[in-house]
């Protein structure tokens, strides 16, 4: 038995001991996930701190009337006076408009794609879904520049500016003239309707296809339509995740910078009016940060980074909450 | 026994209304498809026929001329591009991969829980605040705009969609085949690499390539951080160190520190210029921009899909 | 005990194709009138897919078709013609896997009656107890017709499916294995109340228990899968005589355990 060659060599003593520290390299390795992990944390973390601190001086310039409505909402560089109303009210406006329209068509295109594409267009159309998303911000301004904005948001305005803006407790958002290159507040809210409804209808799609096929069965089976078991059953069971769909959309559409600077006006005229051109939080930024006047102006717009970015992490975390609750009440009780 | 409950409703024309809403319904969701589908059509169309009077060799040569002068081209850009994402590839990946291990091995825990939520968050951060941060923590304590800058936030974009998707195709691989290789003596790492990722690698790869799609497309954190450059030009950079005699990482150092330009940047740019050339030459770029993205996008799903009808019959 | 012997269903020369693949054979068997038809065989054999064609549910499946004859009260539910969501109304089924909705007991057995624009309280709520009596689960949920139906245990579950399968009055009822999700005692529940059922409805059952369908039915259907994997009609007579004195050998074979 002793003298049967092994025909595994023994290590050497010095190798043992360094094998059995390092558990063969799972310590490093272990190290290296960690490290790595915190990391991402980190990152965060350092985000929200650096855009904290260089927004100080003005934020202890302004206070809380930085983003108040009632303030003077006045944006100037030259006095060094700056009040982020005006972008907020443009982000919130061309936001809210885009999901009025992106809620309800995403919804309807998620349905055509989970319950009702036969099999040999199912794979296409949503290749066609991710190809809507990939498309570069930058392309969406461009073609929305020289094409869509021309021929879709001039028309839609001029008739937008004679029916709605005419009425008068309407006019103030609804007044034009549009000007004639349809830069406007509404050729944002447009261009986002556009950009946003991939990614609400891409996870709406995925809430309805985690539904499991026997609740749809068990209502078929009683009699019901196609689309019956899709209102009755299959919407209200997948509501939250639909929820947290249109929150992520609403995140995206208020972060949305490039397509929207290049067809919003960035002027600051203080203007309701979706109709006249304005400004969103991140088209302010993108426009005047590379060429900003003073400190104070800098700092103004971190700060309005920084109201970016509380928003976008709160919208994120509640919409993830929300599709996480649909997984846990289709997986069981 | 409650007497026959549809004595009082009349089903034949209950029937034919329900029948009439569903088809109804059903079909203007459809039309909703086709409609989606309109602008990306339209845009894909615009793109070619205008871009395409513009492509020539030159376009990709040749650094901007002035004015007037024919024979301009965007290999700034291009170059500015390549150059970045390769800086953004080489520290965003392997992190990345690192990160989806810890998330396949430690799923559950208070730490793992927060890193996974930390990336969703990461990912819904807006560019351009991304791009305040790189220019606070990149530009400002060096003073100068640079590719390294541009690099690295565009690895901070490029990481969360690369760990979710590499999280994902390692979840796939059948634990069966960790636990062999560990039943065997191996240790986990070399589980990990040999075993795992080889297994998983075509998802993997899927996945980096999705996210390069997304950093190539990016403008708004570059603003900040790279800036643009109308002269980058990697291979004159190349030539003038030969000539000079400088080191490999002297050469390296001007590569990486000067600003540069990205095909993203450069669209930008030229679209909002009041001189038609430029106009045009941004078309032109929106074509090589939409080639590049939506070939990585879509080619890399519809490789692995192919794979995996390959291997699995 | 042989009162009018009716045939509810006839199915006529059934095959039934997936694509280009042939899934049942050619069969022919009667379905009496208030009376269970038993449906046994080996895995595979083409039992769930039988039961699915009497109300159409395999139209769920891309690339299926059907051939032949179904006749339901002298109507071909095959024919193209037939409307199908009139057809699910008549011929009711229950699934292996409970699944209720996530709603109340109560909106879970209203829902059926109202697609069918049923809206008056009073008459919703005799429909929900009728119906949540007719399936033995009334006095246990009766206080908690409120409370969702994924909250109540597996067989209760079933039997509130059964409950509102029956709310819509169904003319037949099928019911696709649907104890052998269920521990033994949910299990003989469940029979009890199939045997109960037959009074009112005319009930088909697929079962892998072969002792299930000599306790429960009345009427059997034996199948197995022919050389081209598609499912084919062995025997059908009365249950007793079946398992005692089968006339095929392969049913004996099956019965007796030799295989299966």
């Amino acid at each position: 038995m002793n003298n049967q060659r092994s025909l595994f060599p023994q290590r050497s003593n010095l190798r043992r001991q360094w094998s059995r520290y390092t558990n063969h390299g799972d310590r490093f390795w272990r190290g290296a996930l960690f490290v790595s992990s915190l990391l991402i944390l980190v990152l965060v973390l350092m985000i929200g701190w650096e855009v904290w601190v260089n927004s100080a001086p003005s934020r202890h310039a302004f206070g809380w009337e930085f983003i108040s409505p009632w303030a003077q909402a006045v944006w100037n560089p030259a006095l060094d006076r700056f009040n982020a109303w005006p972008s907020i009210y443009g982000s919130l406006i061309t936001s809210f408009i885009a999901l009025l329209l992106a809620v309800p068509f995403s919804v309807a295109v998620a349905i055509f794609l989970a319950e009702l594409a036969p099999p040999t267009l199912r794979t296409p159309l949503n290749y066609m879904v991710e190809m809507l998303a990939a498309v570069p911000s930058v392309v969406y301004g461009l073609w929305g520049i020289y094409v869509f904005l021309p021929e879709i948001v001039h028309p839609i305005g001029v008739a937008v500016q004679d029916t709605l803006g005419i009425i008068p407790g309407f006019s103030i958002f609804f007044g034009g003239p549009i000007p004639a290159s349809g830069i406007s507040k509404l050729a944002a809210a447009l261009i986002l309707t556009i950009m946003v409804t991939p990614t609400i209808a891409a996870v709406t799609r995925d809430v309805f296809l985690a539904i499991p096929r026997s609740q749809r069965e068990a209502s078929l089976a009683l009699g019901a339509t196609h689309w019956e078991t899709i209102w009755k059953v299959l919407i209200p069971m997948g509501l939250s995740g639909i929820l947290g769909a249109v929150i992520l959309g609403f995140g995206r559409a208020i972060g949305e910078t490039m397509a929207v600077t290049m067809v919003i006006g960035n002027t600051s005229g203080g203007d309701y009016s979706i109709l006249k051109p304005g400004y969103t939080m991140a088209s302010i930024i993108a426009n005047e940060f590379a060429e900003a006047v003073s400190e104070l102006h800098s700092s103004a717009l971190i700060e309005i980074a920084l109201v970016l970015f509380v928003v976008t992490i709160i919208l994120n975390a509640i919409s993830r909450w929300l599709v996480m609750s649909v997984h846990r009440k289709t997986m069981g009780r | 026994m409650s007497g026959d409950i549809f004595a009082q409703v009349n089903l034949s024309r209950v029937y034919r209304r329900r029948k009439w809403v569903n088809n109804f319904i059903l079909g203007l969701t459809g039309l909703t498809v086709i409609l989606a589908i309109i602008p990306l059509i339209w845009i894909i169309v615009y793109v070619i026929i205008k871009g395409w009077r513009v492509i020539n060799l030159d376009f990709f040569i040749h650094l901007p001329t002035a004015m007037g002068v024919p024979g301009g081209g965007v290999t700034n850009a291009i170059q500015g591009s390549i150059v970045m994402v390769i800086v953004a590839s080489i520290i965003a990946i392997p992190i990345a991969l690192l990160i989806a291990f810890y998330l396949l091995y430690y799923p559950q825990t208070k730490l793992g829980l927060s890193i996974k939520f930390s990336t969703d968050l990461l990912s819904g951060v807006p560019s351009i605040v991304i791009g305040i941060f790189g220019y606070a923590l990149f530009v400002v304590p060096v003073k100068h705009y640079s590719a390294w800058a541009g690099g690295l936030v565009l690895a901070m974009i490029m990481l969360p969609v690369v760990v979710r998707s590499s999280e994902e195709m390692l979840k796939l691989v059948p634990k069966e085949l960790r636990e062999g290789s560990l039943a065997l003596g191996a240790p986990e790492w070399k589980t990990s690499f040999s075993v795992i990722l080889v297994a998983a690698l075509e998802g993997v790869i899927t996945g980096i390539m999705l996210g390069l799609a997304r950093a190539i497309g990016e403008t708004a954190p570059l603003l900040f951080t790279a800036l643009g450059n109308e002269h980058y030009d990697v291979f004159s950079y190349i030539k003038q160190g030969i000539e000079t005699n400088q080191s490999f990482w002297d050469i390296l150092h001007k590569i990486l520190s000067e600003p540069t330009d990205a095909l993203p940047l450069t669209l930008w740019k030229y679209a909002q210029q009041p001189y038609p050339e430029r106009v045009e030459q941004s078309w032109g770029v929106a074509l090589v921009l939409m080639l590049l993205v939506l070939l990585l996008n879509i080619g890399s799903r519809s490789w692995l899909a192919w794979r995996r009808r390959q291997t699995h019959g | 005990m042989n009162q009018l012997l009716t045939q509810k269903i006839e199915v006529r020369n059934l095959s039934v194709f997936y694509k280009s693949f042939r899934a049942i054979n050619d069969v022919t068997m009667p379905v009496y009138e208030n009376r269970i038809t038993a449906i046994i065989g080996p895995s595979g054999c083409g039992k769930s897919t039988l039961l699915r064609s009497l109300n159409r549910m395999n139209d769920l499946v891309p690339g299926s078709r059907a051939e032949g004859e179904i006749i339901l009260d002298s109507e071909n539910l095959i024919d193209p013609g037939i409307d199908v969501v009139d057809v699910r109304r008549r011929v009711g089924m229950v699934f292996q896997r409970p699944n209720p909705f996530p709603m109340s007991v109560y909106d879970n057995v209203a829902y059926g009656p109202k697609l069918y624009g049923i809206k008056k309280r009073s008459v919703l709520d005799d429909i929900v107890e009728d119906s949540l009596r007719g399936a033995a689960l009334w006095d246990e949920v009766k206080d908690k017709l409120k409370q969702s139906g994924m909250a109540l245990s597996g067989g209760q579950q079933q039997r509130l499916c059964i409950a509102r399968a029956t709310a819509i009055q169904p003319e037949v009822l099928l019911m696709d294995e649907p104890a052998s999700a269920l521990d033994p005692v949910a299990t003989l529940r469940i029979e009890e109340l199939v045997a109960q059922l037959k009074q009112q409805y005319t009930i088909v059952i697929v079962t892998h228990n072969m002792q299930q369908a000599a306790r429960v039915s009345d009427y059997t259907a034996f199948m197995m899968m022919n050389e081209r994997r598609a499912g084919e009609l062995v025997e059908f007579s009365e249950t007793t005589v079946l398992f005692t004195t089968p006339k095929d050998k392969r049913t004996e074979d099956y019965i007796t355990g030799r295989f299966g």
